[in-house]
Order: C-alpha cells, then structure tokens, then sequence
C-alpha cells in the first residue's frame, strides 16, 4: 500500500476529538505522571491541568446556552417570521397589481395624453413591483442560512454534550450547474449590469 | 415579431409571471402562456408550439439554465428563441447560459424599454 493510502488509512479509522475523549487523555498523562517531576514536566503538567478545565468550562457554557431553544424556538420563529414578509409582500404586490389592471381599462377610456400619462406610470409600477421577487429571494437565502446555523448547533452540542447526537445530512442530491450557479440576487456592486451583460453577450 | 406568436413565460414567483404578462400585454404580445418550473415549461413546449420562452433561471425542481440545455437538445425545439429574466448576475452566470444558447439575457430588476428591445432583437434572428 503507498504511504500516502496507508495514511489515509490510519486516519480514517481515528475517531473524532470528543470532549469526553479529550478530558480522558489528560486523566491518562496525569495518572501516568508520578513521583518527582522536572520543571518541564511540571509546567506540562499545569498545561493540561489547564485543559481539563477548560474543556469542563466549555460543556458547562455549551449546556446553558439553551440550545434547545435555539434550534426548537428561535430559528423555526425566525424562518416563520421571513415566510409570512414574503406572503405579506405577495399579496400586497398582487393588491397593487389588481388596481393597474383596472387603470388600463380606464386608460382605455379617457383621451390620448391621458391614456399616455396612465399607461406610463402603469408600466413604472409593473417594473417596481419586480421587487417582490427580487425580496423574496434575498430572504430565501437568510432562511437558508439560518438552516445552516441551526444544523452547525445541534452538531457542535452532538459533540459536546453526553447522549446528544446531531442530526444526520442529508443524501447529497444531483447538483446540476442551473443549481450550482443558482445563487439568487447579488449585493449591491457585486453583480453586472445590464449594459455589462449586453456586452459580454457581443463577445460571443 | 408577429404578435401572435405563442409565448411562455417561466417563474416560480407568480408576481414575477403576472408583470411579465402585463408587460407584454402592453407590447400587444397577449398569446401568453406560463409555466412555474422548468420541468412544466419542458412538457408544455413539447406539447404546444411556442415561437418564444421568456424564463427566470432559480427555480426547483428544474432551473431556467437546465431547461434551456434541455430546449437545445430537443431537436423539435432547439431553435425557438429563449430569453433569460433572472436576478443571477454573475459574469459566469451568463456566460454559463451562452455557452448554453440563450438568446438573450436580462437581469432584474429589469424595465419595460429593456424587455421590448431584447424581444424585438431575439424574434428578427428567429
């Protein structure tokens, strides 16, 4: 076997650094440490002295940081607040766009400079209200960010503390590059701009 | 272009299809159909005759890129002009869908003026 894959090997089968693994460890080079010490023993000594404590004060912080709460109230409340804006704006988009439907018909009726005037500031709330989409999908992405954080949580309390085990991830579904590419509205700055497009387009 | 020629419009956003809808109504294109998904919009181009696909690309299950490799592929639609709408503004994002063989590329948001000159552009060389 290469040194590489041997390796490899080897590493695959060491379990991962748990708290309790850790604090056992420290147990073990304190245990193994008796009779008369040298100051560099010493001084390792009060190193993982200092450990074990650190990790005892690390479980203790990590169970009141009430993660329960985090993951079964804040976030799924967080989630429900964001989904009730995009309905919100939803239906206030379609209230406004119910009323230029009826400003068309009216602009059927009245004379030409009027009908101009109307169907210009029609066709100026039509463009504004794209922003509904454009919301939408920029509070999609802070949903699935706080999905994120939620599962990075319950994996670190997995961890840390003794009989919690973080949720499993989910089977890796086909990435097409429509997906992978698919990242919704830029920043401001960030993105190009029409006129960039149109000319990146040219190039071809 | 002639305005009658049978357009679909893709977009998961409903909002999104009804301001296509209007705009186009206003550029006296009322032939108009909608689809809220890429896959929709593949079964309704291969059940009907659409002259023009008008598609957002982030959209689930099939994203406005898939379904673009897939008009392209079919040999019964691989001509039909497709125009991207979509708030995906990275240079590799159009670059993607050129490779791919869009038509043309707007970004939103977008206005009305932008949308007729795209349209007017993709239907001459159709």
């Amino acid at each position: 076997m290469p040194d590489g894959a041997a390796a490899a090997a080897s590493a695959d089968r060491i379990e991962a650094p748990t708290a309790e693994r850790i604090e056992e460890a420290v147990r073990a080079v304190l245990g193994s440490m008796a009779g008369d010490l040298t100051a560099t023993e010493a001084a390792l000594l009060a190193e993982l002295e200092g450990l074990g404590r650190t990790v005892a004060r690390a479980k203790q912080e990590i169970a009141r940081l009430k993660v329960d709460d985090i993951t079964d109230s804040h976030i799924p409340s967080a989630t429900d607040e964001l989904d009730a804006i995009v309905h919100h704006t939803a239906q206030a988009t379609n209230e406004i766009l119910d009323c230029c439907e009826v400003l068309e018909g009216v602009a059927g009726r009245v004379g030409a400079a009027e009908a101009d005037a109307l169907q210009s500031a029609i066709t100026r709330i039509y463009e504004a209200c794209s922003f509904q989409d454009i919301t939408g999908q920029r509070i999609g992405k802070v949903v699935t960010a706080l999905k994120a954080i939620e599962a990075r949580v319950a994996d670190v309390t997995g961890h840390f503390l003794e009989g919690r085990v973080g949720p499993e991830a989910p089977p890796a579904a086909e990435v097409t590059e429509g997906r992978r590419l698919a990242e919704g509205p830029q920043l401001p700055g960030a993105g190009v701009s029409q006129a960039e497009i149109d000319r990146l387009l040219s190039e071809f | 272009m002639d305005k009658r020629t049978p357009v679909l419009i893709v977009d998961d956003y409903k909002t999104m299809l009804r301001i296509i809808r209007n705009l186009l109504k206003q550029l006296e294109i009322e032939n108009v159909e909608e689809a809220s998904d890429g896959e929709e919009a593949l079964s309704k181009l291969r059940a009907g005759n659409f002259g023009l696909v008008i598609s957002d690309w982030n959209m689930a299950p099939m994203t406005g890129l898939d379904l673009l490799k897939e008009v392209r592929a079919d040999p019964k639609l691989k001509h039909t002009p497709f125009i991207m709408i979509t708030a995906e503004s990275k240079t590799e994002n159009v670059v993607a869908a050129k490779q791919a063989g869009v038509s043309n590329y707007i970004v939103k948001p977008f206005n009305a003026e932008t949308l007729r000159e795209k349209i007017e552009k993709v239907m001459v060389h159709a």
